[in-house]
């Protein structure tokens, strides 16, 4: 996969080799970033700091295992896979995730109903019931409410934390041409974009839907790519907005929220019933046998829901990263753009500690926090909310062939 | 017995009936998709007639003698923007807008050689606007070719295809470029 001459799959149009763009550092009220390297390299970067890996000291050591590693990885696809092909499996595993969550929601709800039904005797459960009543709708509507609120300003909320700024065409006309060149592809209206003045390299986008979507770059990512990488990063961001993926993970962080709130209001009534001594085993009549056991499960479901919520979550986040890495191609019709263009990623270090977050981190192309990239082939862990790069990479150069 | 055999007739044709609109409405929706499409192409290849002028003045501002490949270019926008734009006159227009292509990559080529005219920033832009345009024409022409094979799907598909068949929903043709000259991208060099 290293050694591909002249692969170029696109019949229309000539393609510019980006040049650094000249707007780009000297845009009004952008901070100065000292250190960005001036000239643009061409060959993939490797790792800079090599301090967690003392075993690989050289980096074009650690590059060109990531490239071994990738051509392992890619013959384990079908060599006559499509796009296409791996847009169905995607959204296949997707719809299989969606459906766990609202299983799993479903399932801890009747148990943690059943169990309260036979823990709270008809004597007492008038007051506790009306009290838990209004606890969940008061859940309900804080839950709703805060999905309405994100659903309408999130996407401003996220870009002002972001500290990224709105861009004129003026000040940097390729990055707006080759956004504008996207959206045309795919058929999107134009979006907004914003450049976050930060010398670590990432982009995201958001936006409710694509009449309201932003696409947001680093200026460090800006100035590192070629026009080719750039459009299918900027591919990648707009195939999420194409996808309706920000709704999505906002869907399932709503529902998140949601079954840990009520495994923990049960967890909590729980306690505070048996800490004033009136269970139903001490009541001994009401429950018998029947309550214990559904007891039992409640509490073990209690513990597990939330967890095993968080590693749905984050499954589907992975999912939704693979898919809008096929649907990047599916409008540049070009895998290389955006494999090269996560390579570079691969060796890039700086995290994105000031503007991101655990709650923002799913929205970037690549995770901004983690330090999984600076050994970009470690697998997936369950609590990660991007695949491992190689894996993306591979995926990817597996369409190339 | 004689209302419950007629309640359940109704509630059949009632759902059929809903079933046929709303694939009446999907085919439509995805015709009018291609029709967008095609004309997003149109935009872009105007916006191309829109940048030549410009970049023929401040061609001959450099290099004036070049007068052929000049020529070449405004006669090919000239012939260009005379050919209606439909689905009659598709393979002609294609040809003819290959033909501006190649008169446009000649005249950016010779700019080569001409150091003045490479530093001059208003020249810089036309040649990114002119390349950007050129990407833009060929996803112009991709989305297309999206749009109508989602129509084609549905039209083709059973059980679409009855409700196209009645209801005559014509036949789309992807865009399709002619000769292999014109398939090869127009050879624009951007050197450093």
């Amino acid at each position: 996969m290293a050694e591909r001459p002249g692969h170029d799959p696109r019949a229309f149009g000539p393609r510019a080799q980006g040049s650094p763009i000249p707007g780009v550092p000297g845009i009004p009220g952008m901070p100065e970033i000292p250190g960005l390297p001036g000239s643009r390299d061409d060959k993939p970067q490797g790792p800079k700091k090599q301090d967690d890996q003392p075993e690989r000291p050289r980096p074009p050591k650690e590059e060109s295992s990531l490239n071994i590693a990738v051509r392992e990885r890619v013959k384990a696809y079908p060599g006559t896979m499509t796009f296409l092909d791996l847009i169905r499996k995607n959204k296949r595993q997707s719809a299989l995730l969606m459906f766990i969550m609202i299983a799993l929601g479903v399932v801890i709800g009747a148990v943690i109903g059943a169990a309260m039904s036979f823990y709270v005797g008809p004597s007492e459960s008038s007051i506790l019931l009306g009290a838990s009543a209004v606890g969940a709708v008061v859940a309900l509507i804080a839950a709703g409410g805060g999905a309405a609120w994100s659903f309408y300003s999130g996407s401003d909320a996220l870009l002002r934390m972001a500290h990224a700024k709105p861009l004129a065409k003026e000040m940097d006309p390729e990055l707006f041409n080759v956004v504008e060149e996207i959206a045309i592809a795919g058929g999107l209206p134009m979006p907004r974009i914003y450049v976050i003045g930060d010398s670590a390299m990432n982009a995201f986008a958001t936006g409710r839907d694509p009449e309201h979507a932003a696409v947001a770059i680093t200026v460090g990512l800006r100035q590192k790519l070629t026009r080719d990488e750039l459009q299918g990063v900027m591919a990648h961001e707009l195939a999420h907005v194409r996808h309706y993926d920000i709704r999505f993970s906002l869907l399932m962080a709503t529902m998140v929220g949601l079954i840990a709130f009520a495994t923990d209001a049960f967890l909590r009534t729980t306690w505070h019933i048996g800490a004033s001594g009136r269970g139903a085993r001490s009541r001994g009549k009401g429950g018998g046998s029947g309550a214990g056991i559904a007891f039992a499960i409640a509490l073990i479901l209690a513990v597990l829901a939330p967890i095993v919520a968080a590693i749905v979550q984050m499954a589907y986040s992975r999912q939704r990263e693979y898919l809008a890495d096929a649907g990047a191609v599916e409008l540049t019709r070009n895998p290389k753009g955006l494999a090269d263009a996560l390579r570079k990623l691969a060796g890039d270090t700086d995290p994105l500690v000031d503007t991101a977050n655990r709650g923002s981190a799913h929205m970037y192309i690549v995770n901004p926090l983690s330090k999984m990239r600076r050994n970009p082939r470690e697998r997936a862990s369950l609590m990660s909310s991007h695949p491992p790069l190689m894996e993306r990479i591979a995926r990817l150069e597996a369409l190339m062939r | 017995m004689l209302w419950i055999v007629l309640g359940v007739i109704a509630v059949v044709f009632i759902v059929v009936l809903l079933w046929i609109i709303a694939v009446y409405n999907g085919l439509v929706k995805r015709r009018i998709d291609c029709d967008n499409g095609w004309a997003q192409i149109d935009v872009q290849l105007k916006r191309r007639y829109d940048l030549i002028p410009n970049l023929v003045e401040t061609v001959k501002g450099y290099a004036g003698h070049e007068k052929d490949t000049l020529e070449a270019v405004v006669k090919a926008r000239q012939q260009a923007i005379s050919i209606t734009s439909d689905a009659a006159h598709a393979a002609e227009k294609g040809k003819v807008e290959g033909e501006l292509s190649s008169a446009l990559s000649r005249l950016l080529a010779i700019s080569e050689a001409y150091p003045d005219l490479k530093a001059n920033t208003s020249f810089l832009q036309l040649q990114e606007e002119l390349a950007s345009t050129e990407n833009k024409i060929g996803f112009a022409r991709q989305h297309f070719n999206d749009t109508v094979g989602r129509y084609e799907e549905a039209r083709q598909t059973f059980p679409s295809s009855i409700v196209a068949g009645v209801f005559n929903f014509d036949k789309r043709a992807y865009f399709t470029l002619e000769d292999a000259q014109q398939r090869e991208a127009p050879k624009v060099s951007f050197g450093s």
